[in-house]
């Protein structure tokens, strides 16, 4: 069963048109990759499904009911929770606080949202950072409280955009687990992701998104041996650089 | 609520209630009376600024509204006073939510936030300095018959308890949002809304209780005002004099924390009244004293005195090292 699907969503700025008639499927259970080069579109079409921008056209569908004009609130109650790229925490709370406000879209007392609070810092290892304030945490820490927080709503589907951006390659081994815990604890996953290894190493189906449009999608491999997604990234005429250049592996 | 979160209360409640006990000067008490309806307005600016970051500018809308129902439903309606002034409260909490919807449904914020309340204040004050039903210019006053029923007292130690009592309760109130969801939810408001939303906060509903609630507190403290000197005019009632003391007492004493604007009303007017009797009777010397505070907050000590008081108390807690 689709959990959510986005079915020729077209967004505009004035001129500029940033996502352009793109649909995608999201299965219920799995962890979907959407990549792409910067620009692309990728952070807004996050911003369309989870309400934060009205489609230009198009539909949302989550469950199979058609959610496009339901505002963002109303979607994190019914399940939808993303991260932000450019994290956004309270900064004058403290870790368990930030948290906490999460954990009260479905615990109204404060006793019952801490607790809720301390069991998912556990689970994404910020058990240690509980009592700092947000503003102390390092950009890993900061990841992490992203993830917390919109996994303290007790989400179905869970938006996460580059959470691994901007970590070195062993605070990306330790958070690759984690989401993966986290989808196996039942929560459906869709994640904008740069780190190819990551992507590679988690994602069942991967969409790729280039100037608005939907260029590639079906799994991880294959897309990245797909003509149209290399030369997305690497410029026209890349692809036949590369194959002419016989084999050296798939680093896109 | 836990008897940590209380324990500050009661202590201030038992320190400002004794003082009527040992001290009957008329110029004390009525100083008290003055400090705490001051602190009741600023206790009512401190849930939407403090807690929820939307700084208002014009809160004398909602003490003035407290004041004017109470003085117009008991002098043109003849409705006992204590219902009068229950209703001032309401129409306070009322005014409050309509501003808010008006403002915050059109998205604003920070500054022209601020300037919008202010305009509704102006324009308040104009309306009652015209209107009939206010008295215009010469404004209104409330009958003389001292009679508890009537909410008047011939003991000024009567009105101290009775404003201190208002004041506790927004204590206990404010100590309750603390630990509320909605507090959670507002303070998460103040912080980043974007993500709040995102975490399935109805900003909009968040910011309409919480003027409600800081229109209705602050127009008690309108409404005692009234009854306490029996007379009103827009000078008064709508004044930016009141605004200034409703915003300055919690950013002095800590906003967004319980005991902030209590503290702050009593920082602010124990060193106007000093400085008053130091330099004698300069005119506006109480002001320049204010002035001076301010500016010495912002530099030292951002989050008020009561965040000072945090601040060094950890460092002591730490072992006293610099
Ligand atoms: N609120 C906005 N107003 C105007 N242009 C925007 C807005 N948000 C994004 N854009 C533009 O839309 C395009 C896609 O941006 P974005 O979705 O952030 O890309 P990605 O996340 O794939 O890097 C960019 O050209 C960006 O400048
Ligand atoms: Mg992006």
């Amino acid at each position: 069963m689709s959990l959510l699907s986005v079915s020729h969503v077209t967004k505009r700025f004035g001129g500029l048109v940033a996502i352009n008639d793109a649909s995608l499927v999201v299965e219920a259970g799995s962890i979907t990759g959407l990549i792409g080069p910067n620009g692309a579109g990728k952070t807004t079409l996050f911003a369309v499904v989870s309400g934060f921008e009205a489609p230009t056209e198009g539909t949302i569908r989550f469950e199979e009911r058609d959610i496009t004009a339901v505002p963002t609130h109303v979607r994190a109650r019914d399940g939808i929770a993303r991260t932000f790229q450019i994290v956004q925490p309270f900064a004058g709370l403290s870790v368990a606080d930030n948290i906490a406000v999460g954990a009260h879209l479905r615990h109204a007392g404060r006793a019952d949202a801490l607790a809720v609070a301390h069991d998912v810092a556990r689970r994404v290892g910020l058990d240690r950072d509980l009592h700092k304030p947000a503003a102390s945490l390092t950009v890993a820490g900061r990841k992490r409280l992203e993830l917390a927080r919109a996994l303290a709503t007790g989400p179905k589907l869970l938006l996460l955009d580059e959470v691994l951006a901007g970590l070195n390659p062993s605070e990306i081994r330790d958070i690759v687990p984690v989401i993966r815990a986290i989808r196996d604890d039942g929560v459906t996953i869709l994640m904008i992701e740069h780190v190819m290894q990551a992507v590679m190493n988690l994602c069942e189906r991967v969409y790729v998104l280039a100037q608005g449009r939907i260029i590639a999608e079906g799994e991880p491999r294959q897309v990245c041996e797909d003509q149209a997604v290399i030369e997305a990234y690497l410029g026209k005429g890349a692809a036949a650089r590369l194959s002419s250049r016989a084999a050296g592996g798939a680093h896109v | 609520m836990t008897g940590r979160a209380l324990l500050p209360i009661l202590l201030a409640a038992i320190l400002i209630g004794a003082i009527p006990l040992f001290v009957t000067a008329n110029t004390v008490l009525n100083f008290l009376v003055f400090t705490l309806i001051i602190a009741l307005a600023a206790q009512g600016w401190n849930i939407l600024g403090g807690y929820g970051g939307q700084f208002s500018f014009g809160h004398a809308a909602f003490f003035g509204t407290g004041a004017y129902a109470a003085a117009i439903l008991q002098t043109r309606f003849g409705i006992n006073a204590w219902a009068a002034f229950c209703l001032g409260i309401a129409a306070g909490a009322a005014i409050g939510w309509i501003i808010g919807y008006l403002s915050f449904r059109s998205g604003l914020r920070g500054s022209y936030f601020a300037l919008v309340t202010l305009a509704f204040a102006e324009v308040f004050r104009i309306l009652a300095n015209a209107s009939a039903v206010t008295g215009g210019a010469a404004g209104l006053l409330v009958k003389l018959d001292v009679r508890p029923e009537n909410f008047q007292f011939s003991s000024r130690a009567v009105f101290v308890w009775i404003a201190l009592a208002l004041v506790v309760a927004v204590l206990v109130l404010t100590a309750w949002i603390e630990r509320s969801r909605f507090g959670a939810q507002l303070v998460a408001v103040r912080e980043n809304e974007g993500a709040a939303r995102a975490l399935g906060v109805d900003a909009l509903r968040v910011k309409l209780l919480a003027i409600a609630l800081s229109g209705g507190v602050t127009a008690a403290a309108g409404a005692l005002y009234v009854q306490y000197f029996l007379y009103i005019d827009a000078t008064i009632a709508y004044g930016t004099w009141i605004s200034v003391e409703a915003l300055l007492a919690p950013i002095i004493g800590g906003a967004g924390t319980v005991l902030g604007p209590l503290v702050g009303a009593v920082t602010l007017h124990g060193l106007g009244e000093i400085t008053k009797t130091l330099a004698g009777r300069v005119p506006g010397i109480d002001l320049v004293a204010f002035g001076a505070l301010l500016i010495v907050a912002v530099a030292f000590a951002p989050d008020g005195i009561i965040g000072l008081a945090r601040r060094l108390r950890a460092r002591i807690g730490r072992g006293g090292g610099a």
